[in-house]
């Protein structure tokens, strides 16, 4: 320094040279911030213990009677299953015009359960019990007519938190927040009384 | 600003001062700010959120030693805390009535920012700042909600993160990142925790640090919307102004006291306001199994989820919500009114601003109401006035907020 205090003479910055050294300095930077977020970003992703906890259960249906709905946990979901009566299968054509997605396209479901009963077989209905609108539990309302639900009721699921209904093949009924249908979790039989929540079935189903 | 400590510090003290400026900051800060003379009651409630946070990380920091986060652990630890651990209960009840406390007088100073124009220029970023405080205490208040792990904390996680489900594409990841499992659950517990009592309450610090340092730079506004700065003596100080302290420290001290008497009451007497400061599901523990049959959230978000569940379909609902929310961001530019103060704008101003509060509170109540047709249905008229007061406001205050203002403020010596 003290070599040029005398001089007046400037170097001559190269002012290109300077901004791409800026640039490269803080490009450099940001590349190395973000890959140093990635860590802890997926540190909030489940856990192996949390992951280990959502393999396949196996449930036995053997106790859930015609007309009967039980409850079983899988990924600490609850999984609703219904065996439906022949009666309960009926009602599921009587109200095509009041659903919104009738057709389950807008709907999550394996393909061997896109179909009308939006089941492997028909009676026995396989849902994760939490409505898609935000969570909650939808209660059984399974009677028909139930005019504490809607006139002309088609028997199904009643959600209380924010009104959402769902028929007995889980299909949002028009006029619920819910947009789309109950989900259908991917499911299997071991036996005929055996059944697999969590490993997709071989048999591709009706549709 | 620029206030000069006068010299007649000796000994201890200006040494003291010569290595931390004490003095200098009290004088810049306090003797020597400059106020608006004309205050009214609506400025009290700055200082008092400035209390009340300063009480909930007291309390907090209290009640933190006691707590254990936990799935298995977290109900049962606040039972501890209110039934065995001395004044465990006044710990807890002085936290979450220190939450509504928190949002009834963020409330009100909103309110009267919104009376008296204060977010117009040049006040947007204080506006705003203030504002990303709001959504922060938002998301404290909720996490917050959660760590006792009730029936009404589990469901309310429940419903409130399945509102990002909504997203397209991402929803679905974004919901499971955010729980940390399949589910509500442990993860989501302990994360909260940590946000609640570290991330959050830091983040909320940073930025009532930074709303006070706007608020230094612009100056306060006042209730008649004038600049006090345009109407200097001959030392160069506002005519219409005075020190903040002493006088408004004084003045402040006044709100802590009747503040304090009213926030006794409801410690003492009714710390769960009749289910709306602590809800009644949630002297339940959490039970995966049981949804409550009526889910509100606090009463402080339920305008916004008034919003939420009116809307027959479910993107629109989450989209609606979010807007409810954000609009607020906008005012400093949605209002183009020349004059600032509600005081000196047309009836067509007033009768907005008087729609809004009333919608506002309305939706409030509704929020905390069955999802029964009723009241959906009224949620459903009140919904279009809400984003009407957003829509409206530019043009409505361009039309009737231009009449004459009075050169220096009214001010009623008592």
């Amino acid at each position: 320094m003290s070599d040029h205090a005398a001089d007046d003479t400037v170097p001559e910055v190269d002012e290109s040279r300077r901004k791409f050294l800026i640039a490269a300095t803080a490009g450099t930077g940001a590349v190395g911030a973000v890959l140093t977020a990635v860590p802890f970003v997926a540190s909030w992703k489940p856990s192996e213990s949390a992951r280990a906890a959502g393999l396949p259960t196996e449930v036995d249906l053997s106790k859930i009677e015609p007309g009967q709905m039980a409850t079983f946990f899988w990924r600490k979901q609850p999984i609703y299953i219904v065996r439906r009566t022949p009666e309960m299968l009926a009602s599921l054509s009587t109200h095509d015009g009041e659903l919104k997605d009738k057709d389950s396209k807008e709907s999550e479901q394996p393909d061997y359960a896109k179909n009308e009963q939006r089941s492997l077989k028909p009676e026995l209905l396989v849902l994760v019990g939490t409505c898609t609108h935000l969570g909650c539990l939808p209660k059984t309302r399974f009677t028909p007519n139930d005019a504490t639900v809607m006139p002309n009721w088609p028997g199904g699921f009643f959600c209380p938190c924010h009104g959402s209904k769902f028929d007995l093949a889980g299909r949002v009924v028009t006029g619920s927040p819910a947009s789309v249908n109950l989900r259908v979790p991917p499911y299997s039989f071991k036996s005929d009384n055996t059944l697999v929540i969590g490993l997709d079935s071989k048999d591709k189903g009706v549709a | 600003m620029g206030a000069v400590v006068e010299g007649k510090s000796t000994g201890f003290r200006a040494w003291f001062n010569k290595r931390l400026p004490v003095d200098q900051f009290m004088a810049d800060q306090l003797t020597g700010y400059y106020a608006p003379k004309n205050f009214n009651i609506w400025y009290f409630f700055g200082s008092l959120a400035l209390l009340v946070f300063v009480m909930q990380i007291m309390t907090g920091i209290f009640i933190t030693m006691h707590y254990k986060p936990g799935e298995l652990t977290a109900f049962s630890s606040v039972e501890y805390l209110m039934r065995e651990v001395p004044y465990g209960w006044l710990l807890r009840y002085l936290h979450s009535t220190g939450a509504s406390a928190f949002f009834i007088v963020v409330y009100l100073h909103m309110a009267r920012a919104m009376l008296y124009g204060s977010y117009k220029s040049p006040r947007e970023l204080l506006w705003v700042i203030g504002i990303i405080i709001y959504f922060v205490l938002m998301a404290e208040a909720f996490m917050g909600y959660v760590l006792p792990w009730g029936n009404m904390s589990f469901w309310g996680a429940q419903v409130i993160i399945n509102i990002f489900n909504t997203i397209p594409g991402i929803g679905p990841d974004l919901v499971e990142w955010i729980r940390g499992d399949y589910a509500v659950a442990d993860a989501t517990l302990n994360r909260f925790f940590s946000l609640h009592v570290i991330a959050m309450p830091f983040l909320l610090a940073l930025l009532i640090l930074l709303h006070l340092v706007a608020l230094r730079q612009v100056g306060s506004s006042n209730p008649d919307g004038i600049e006090i700065k345009d109407k200097l003596g001959p030392d160069g100080k506002p005519l219409d102004g005075i020190p903040f302290h002493p006088y408004y420290t004084l003045k402040d001290i006044v709100g802590v006291g009747l503040f304090l008497t009213l926030f006794a009451i409801v410690v003492f007497f009714m710390p769960t306001f009749g289910g709306l400061f602590l809800e009644k599901p949630n002297f339940e523990p959490a039970n995966p199994m049981s949804t409550p049959e009526h889910i509100a959230p606090t009463w402080y978000f339920t305008p916004y989820y008034a919003i939420l569940r009116a809307i027959p379909d479910q993107r629109l609902g989450a989209l609606a919500f979010a807007l409810s929310v954000l609009a607020f961001v906008f005012l400093p530019w949605l209002d183009r009114a020349k004059n600032r103060s509600i005081r000196y704008r047309g009836m067509a101003s007033k009768f907005l601003l008087g729609m809004f509060f009333v919608v506002f509170l309305t939706l409030m109540w509704l929020g905390l109401q069955p999802a029964e047709p009723a009241y959906v249905l009224l949620a459903r008229i009140c919904i279009p006035l809400y984003f009407a007061f957003f829509i409206l406001l530019p043009f409505v205050s361009k039309a009737d907020g231009n009449g004459p203002v009075p050169d220096r403020v009214t001010y009623n010596a008592h």
